[in-house]
């Protein structure tokens, strides 16, 4: 691996929480990614950058279970892991914000953040949900993340833009997630909401967990990121320390104009 | 299930965050007027004042069973004063049960987003199960299990079609509409069975004190419903694929499998009314019973259960069926024509769904 060579996430220490390698996958004749290795650490926000139609988002769905990679190998806590659905990597601790939030309107907040992860009392199906539990587990993890929903009892229907990313990254950084994913997550945001979902992603990473951010927003990924992968068409041409570099050379990478 | 917190973070609260929620919650009193109960009526915060609620059209289409309801007793009771009599109220209770059944998985569907065009059916098919197997000398129970099954195979069929095989729950309930009731036909020959069973008999006429069996029976449903819906991770399941499908797809809720189940549910409701019916007619009959097809989903509108699906209450659709038998009830004491009647639902229904217009 040339790109390997480049990696200056080498240099730093302690394990990557994922290491992939070598991934390949293609969709029919169309070669996806080729190739691709990438780490992200624990405590850490990794950016993964690249035009359109580079494999951004294919890797970061072979990551989560979406995707199952035709070669390579992807290592989640130094042993090798192939998640069959999404269901496994959550339970693993890799958890997802989608673009569309996949929030339900007309349920309320505690109800979304608990959503297929009910508190029951009572065993199999004569389990009875623990309301109160979940309203008042919801409320800590709205507070321990100074999110800025109204009540956790009000319907997601109600809530502005930014609030509504507050609850579905307040929902992945639940229940111990180890990793949590983001797919452009401030983009239909207002300056001021951005700002605080900024503060939000700040915050999960100073509480040890990795972040990937996948990202078309360069001052973003500079301001956030603590290391940068840069796609394109279908391999990860370069890996830099987000300090080590600058807007400039990212666009080049990104463009080919400048070779890794 | 167990849930861990993640540990608080080192920076404790932001002074931005609580400049915003005042802000929010400042501005929200000023349009509570225009965009109905907005930010200030979720929990927590204090409620709007009563004359807010009032005003707001979205509390009138929530509650347009309860004061229709209301309003239809008032007129009726003017009109004629045996109409709130016991007696009266009573056999309304009676009449309105298996409406009320039928409602109950008729909520459980459109909580999906679906509908259950074929639930009559369903109920006639049970009905004739429950006959055939009377006429070939099963005892009583053996009886009541069948009609169960024959009804609760269409909503079995209706929900793999639906959840499994993806087809559209309008055209695979208006099929099995069709075919339900031509197999009712068929296995009854057309012709109805007559049944003679003490069993029956208590059923239809008895009850604890003045409360009627079949009444008994709905109430007991309708709370089970209610435990069900609200109260157990299946029916926040069912809220959530009706509410939102892609949502409920990527948090791991099968959404085919929650289809299969609900129109499995409607299908036990029709067995349950189709036994309640054998009873209170003394026979089984392959008459289409379309009346309780447009009564159930009438119900469940006037209920205030969105047709789109996410939004449901027990209690609503349980109203709108006792709104709906007491329009009759009240028509027929003041003596209108009965062909009148269908006029007066087809008039309440369409109204309750204007008023839905106006909810948040």
């Amino acid at each position: 691996m040339t790109t390997q060579a480049n990696s200056p996430a080498s240099s730093t220490t302690g394990t990557p929480i994922i290491e992939v390698r070598d991934l390949s996958l293609a969709f029919g004749n169309v070669q996806a990614l080729k190739d691709v290795s990438l780490q992200l650490r624990p405590g850490e926000v990794t950016a993964v950058v690249g035009d359109n139609g580079a494999g951004k988002s294919t890797v970061v769905r072979c990551i989560s279970g979406i995707h199952k990679a035709d070669s390579g190998v992807i290592h989640y806590n130094g042993s090798p892991v192939s998640f069959h659905n999404p269901e496994q990597a959550r339970e693993a601790g890799i958890e997802t914000v989608h673009q569309n939030l996949a929030l339900v309107d007309d349920l309320t907040v505690w109800q979304n953040l608990y959503l297929n992860r009910e508190i029951v009392r009572g065993v199999g199906p004569l389990g009875l949900l623990d309301r109160r539990a979940m309203r008042k587990g919801a409320q800590e993890m709205v507070s321990t993340l100074a999110v800025n929903v109204p009540a956790v009892s009000s319907r997601v229907r109600r809530l502005s833009g930014g609030q509504r990313q507050a609850v579905a990254i307040c929902r992945a950084a639940g229940f111990s997630s180890k990793l949590v994913i983001m797919d452009e997550p401030t983009a239909a945001l207002g300056v001021q909401e951005t700002a605080r979902v900024e503060e939000l992603i700040i915050r999960l990473k100073s509480e040890g967990r990795a972040v990937l951010l996948i990202s078309h927003n360069f001052a973003q990924v500079l301001r956030l990121s603590d290391q940068v992968w840069v796609m394109r068409a279908g391999r990860c041409v370069a890996g830099r320390r987000t300090a080590e570099t600058d807007g400039e050379e990212i666009v080049a990478l990104i463009t080919g104009a400048k070779a890794a | 299930m167990t849930q861990q917190t993640p540990t608080p973070p080192a920076g404790s609260h932001e002074p931005a965050a609580e400049h915003m929620t005042t802000n929010r919650s400042s501005s929200s009193t000023t349009v509570t007027e225009s965009s109905g109960s907005t930010a200030g009526a979720v929990h927590g915060g204090s409620s709007p004042s009563w004359t807010h609620k009032v005003t707001d059209p979205s509390f009138w289409a929530d509650w347009a069973a309860l004061i229709g309801l209301v309003a239809l007793c008032v007129v009726f009771q003017i009109g004629n004063t045996t109409f709130l009599s016991t007696n009266n109220i009573q056999a309304m209770l009676v009449a309105a049960s298996i409406l009320v059944v039928l409602s109950l998985g008729q909520t459980f569907v459109i909580s999906t987003a679906g509908i259950d065009l074929s639930i009559a059916s369903a109920m006639t098919l049970g009905a004739v199960s429950f006959g055939s197997a009377f006429g070939n000398g099963q005892p009583i129970w053996l009886c009541c299990v069948f009609a169960v099954l024959g009804s609760a195979a269409v909503g079995v069929v209706n929900g793999l079609l639906i959840g499994v095989a993806g087809i559209t729950d309008f055209i695979v309930t208006l099929g099995t509409l069709s075919a339900a009731a031509g197999v009712a036909l068929v296995v009854s020959d057309g012709q109805p069975t007559t049944i003679f069973d003490t069993f029956l008999l208590r059923l239809s006429t008895g009850g604890i004190g003045r409360i009627g069996w079949p009444v008994v029976v709905a109430a007991v449903l309708a709370v089970i419903a209610h435990v069900v819906m609200f109260h157990t991770r299946f029916g926040t399941h069912v809220l959530a694929a009706g509410g939102s499908k892609e949502a409920a797809t990527a948090t791991g809720i099968s959404v085919g499998r929650i289809k299969v189940a609900v129109y499995s549910i409607s299908g036990t409701m029709a067995g349950i009314g189709a036994i309640l019916l054998v009873a209170r007619i003394g026979a089984s009959e392959p008459a289409a019973n379309t009346q309780f097809l447009l009564n159930s989903v009438a119900a469940v509108v006037l209920g205030g259960v969105s047709l789109f699906g996410g939004r449901a209450t027990i209690v609503g659709p349980v109203l709108g069926a006792l709104l709906l038998t007491a329009l009759a009830n009240g028509l027929t004491l003041l003596g209108v024509s009965e062909f009148y009647q269908p006029v007066a639902v087809g008039g309440v229904v369409i109204l309750a769904a204007l008023i839905t217009r106006f909810q948040k």
